[in-house]
């Protein structure tokens, strides 16, 4: 058997989903929002929603994400994504609407929106990619920037006395009656991969359950100042303590 | 026919509901209608008061400094509204709570003692429609059956029940007003 | 005949909204324009027609509710007054720089700042000249009557399809709170999904095998780009003309023009009439539409009168349009009260005395 034989369409095992466009992605070397955006789409074609699902985007290094996913997609102002989720999904029921939220999109500017949208319960899924800093704008602190991590606007280490304390807002949102699933997750190896996809398959499946909120807490090589490898490794050790991975509010009865 | 109104009390006498009940009577006969009260923090508890206009014609301005009649329930839109009677209007009042008593010459002044028998008849809410019949008996620019009409456009059906006793409140009015010059 | 009703401006919005076949309505309480919102929930339009309501979190949250509904091709609207419209100007951006269709009401009140609940005009200038970032506009309706304000919400609908873009109604206070009768038209029905599709294709509806997927956004990276689009907008804030209104009451052998919108142009027809009862020929021209504003319809009148004056609720806004419009053919003056005072018509016609006949 020769190599001809072997790469043929029958004998495929994984491939990349058509359901991101062609274009190449433009995030950095080694950040974790090419891999959600895969999770995101594969589950989209899995569960064959592709036509009744609309996909929001925010502002950040995701603000490009309805370059990538191939879905009927709508960019947001800074931080109204669960809000334009919510008049979205209240007009259309019948449709699978998600967010995909960078951490100054949803807990800093758009705290309220995501606070009221889960609190009411809106049957939408809210992707929460958390690295901790703000990536398009060259690195600034974020509101989970943890406490003596250096950004451009704390370039000497956060300090909780004048900078206030990184905020866990996924905990809080699993405090409101109006989600149903709310998880932490992340994708820097291929086990944390696989887990990643089943909650977002999960969030989707569930969102009329009640809003399903999927936070990964990711790297971000460029605004670190740091390798990949050496991100992914900062990230295991510094911000997995503060955000530690896991199921955070399991609807009775489910288990993921 | 024009008729340029201004009704002005203490929030809670009513003030606004004799006013909209007196517009659905214009509509009623198929006049056109303008009701436009002073609204906000004064609604509660404060002054309250709104400009109705009936008129046979398109209405322009909804506000006026200028009024064919006042109906003036008390001191401080006495204070306010006395001059700004027209020549020859009609200023009508209940003296209760009265201290500064109108003195104009120039207008025709009637008073009603409404509050008075309101509490007499035992129902102080239909004070208002005391006070509208008072009106209706110097100017009837509504006919009754209208006003009725307007009564039952204006009230919520869950309130229809009260038409009857709003009715003998105007009736009432209809009886008392006493001519002052 | 049809049955006249009596009500206030924000209930007349309300009750034609919903017959106009409205989908969803999304805002915020703030006075003097509250009773839209009282009067929709009461109304229970979910059994009516379906149409959503819901009260957000705030202005920014309903703008942005509105913006991702008018995304499905959906009727959707909003209402607040002048300080939460200040709010929800990034979403209105947003939403011109997409070219998505919604009603949005302004009931306006006194500013600066909080300033008064009030009525009042300090609004036109944000609401004629874009109002947040960017270059757009709006296509801005003036009501004067309830009437209008009933009859504005669905013309308003239509506008907005017509040109993916968001319309504006501009009422004041006097307008929102007043009362007077009005008269229906027939409940329109909703639009369904499968009309959506075919008439606006644009629409994020779901990505079907027939078509590339849709993508609304108002982000353009490259220049030249975002230059096009601009033109392209630009084109379109023009052909808003075909849609001009304005109202001219005795203005044929009028010495004298009152220029003035919304409820001042009521006041001002008083005025009017008080200066021809005194022997001033006086007439009055309303624009209906803010922009398209009637600047060649001014322009005409210029030449033929003695002089303009110009009446607003607020510091001078408008009249600096309106002389633009003159372009010195004839003499412009300019009334105005502010912080929720409202002009009484026969101080209109002193001003016209003192500032044009007199001088």
């Amino acid at each position: 058997m020769d190599i001809k034989d072997i790469i043929q369409e029958k004998n495929i095992v994984y491939k990349r989903t058509d359901h991101l466009t062609d274009k190449a992605l433009s995030f950095c070397p080694g950040c974790g929002h090419g891999t959600v955006h895969r999770l995101l789409m594969e589950v989209v074609e899995e569960m064959n929603i592709q036509s009744k699902t609309i996909g929001i985007a925010p502002v950040g290094c995701s603000v490009l994400a309805y370059e990538f996913m191939n879905v009927d997609m709508i960019q947001a102002a800074h931080g109204r994504a669960p809000a334009l989720a919510t008049g979205i999904k209240r007009l259309n029921p019948d449709k699978y609407v998600f967010t995909y939220q960078g951490d100054g999109d949803l807990a800093a500017i758009g705290t309220a929106e995501t606070i009221h949208a889960s609190n009411r319960g809106e049957k939408i899924t809210i992707i929460f990619i958390n690295n901790g800093i703000y990536g398009m704008t060259g690195g600034q602190m974020a509101p989970t920037t943890l406490i003596g991590m250096k950004a451009s606007t704390c370039p000497y280490g956060r300090d909780a006395e004048r900078m206030g304390n990184p905020l866990k807002i996924t905990e809080l949102v699993a405090q409101l009656p109006g989600t149903y699933f709310v998880t932490r997750q992340a994708v820097h190896t291929p086990n944390h991969v696989r887990k990643a996809k089943k909650a977002i398959r999960f969030a989707m499946e569930n969102q009329n359950n009640g809003l399903c909120f999927v936070e990964i807490v990711s790297n971000c090589p460029s605004g670190w100042k740091m390798t990949p490898n050496q991100s992914n490794t900062w990230m295991a050790e510094n911000m997995f303590p503060f955000y530690p991975l896991g199921d955070i509010k399991v609807p009775e009865k489910k288990v993921v | 026919m024009t008729e340029e109104i201004i009704i002005a009390g203490f929030g809670g006498q009513g003030v606004l509901s004799m006013g909209k009940i007196l517009a659905y009577s214009g509509i009623m006969q198929e006049q056109e209608v303008s009701w436009m009260p002073s609204y906000g923090p004064e609604m509660r508890g404060g002054t309250a008061n709104v400009t109705v206009i009936l008129s046979d014609e398109r209405i322009s301005s909804p506000i006026l400094s200028k009024f064919d009649t006042a109906i003036i329930l008390n001191q401080q839109s006495m204070d306010k509204f006395e001059s700004a009677v027209k020549a020859g209007g009609l200023l009508l009042y209940d003296p209760h709570g009265i201290t500064k008593h109108p003195t104009r010459k120039d207008i025709q002044i009637y008073k009603i003692d409404a509050s008075e028998e309101a509490a007499k008849m035992g129902n102080t809410k239909i004070f208002n429609m005391i006070v509208l019949g008072a009106y209706l008996k110097v100017k009837p620019i509504v006919k009754l059956e209208n006003v009725i009409k307007g009564l039952q456009k204006s009230l919520p059906s869950r309130h229809h029940h009260l038409i009857p006793e709003n009715e003998t409140g105007i009736k009432v009015g209809l009886e008392m007003a006493e001519k002052i010059n | 005949m049809k049955e006249y009703k009596l009500m206030k401006g924000n209930e007349a919005i309300a009750e034609a909204a919903i017959r106009a076949g409205a989908d969803g309505y999304f805002g915020y309480p703030i006075t003097p324009q509250s009773e839209v919102l009282e009067y929709l929930m009461a109304q229970k339009p979910h059994e009516r027609t379906g149409m959503v309501v819901l009260q957000a979190e705030s202005e920014i949250a309903a703008i942005n509710m509105v913006y991702g509904a008018a995304c499905t091709g959906k009727k959707v609207m909003t209402s607040s007054s002048s300080p939460g419209i200040s709010l929800k100007q990034e979403g209105i951006s947003y939403m011109a720089g997409s070219e998505l269709p919604c009603v949005i009401l302004n009931v306006i009140r006194g500013g600066p700042g909080l300033g008064t609940i009030q009525p009042s005009q300090g609004d036109y200038f944000q609401a004629v000249k874009g109002g947040g970032h960017g270059d757009y506009k709006l296509f801005v309706l003036a009501p004067s009557s309830v009437q209008e304000m009933a009859d504005f919400a669905k013309l308003g609908f239509e506008l907005a399809f017509k040109y993916r873009n968001p319309v504006l109604i501009l009422a004041d206070g006097i307008i929102g709170q007043m009362m007077e009768k009005v008269q229906f038209f027939d409940q329109q029905p909703r639009i369904t999904d499968e009309e959506i599709i075919k008439k606006y294709p644009w629409t994020t509806t779901g990505k079907t095998p027939n078509r590339e997927r849709n993508i609304i956004t108002s982000l353009y990276l490259e220049a030249i780009v975002e230059e096009q689009h601009n033109r392209k907008l630009q084109e379109k804030f023009k052909r808003m003309e075909e849609d001009l209104m304005f109202e001219k009451i005795e203005c044929d052998d009028a010495d004298y023009i009152l220029i003035a919108y919304g409820s001042v142009a009521r006041i001002c027809q008083k005025s009017m009439e008080l200066a021809r009862a005194n022997g001033i020929k006086a007439g009055l021209l309303r624009p209906i539409t803010l922009y398209p504003f009637p600047s060649k319809q001014i322009s005409g009148l210029a030449g033929k009168v003695k002089g303009i004056l110009t009446v607003e609720m607020n510091a001078g806004q408008m009249v600096e349009d309106v002389k633009l419009a003159v372009m010195g053919k004839t003499p412009v003056a300019f009334h105005g009260r502010m912080g929720g005072m409202i002009p009484s018509p026969e101080e209109i016609v002193s001003a016209l005395k003192n500032k044009l006949i007199g001088g």
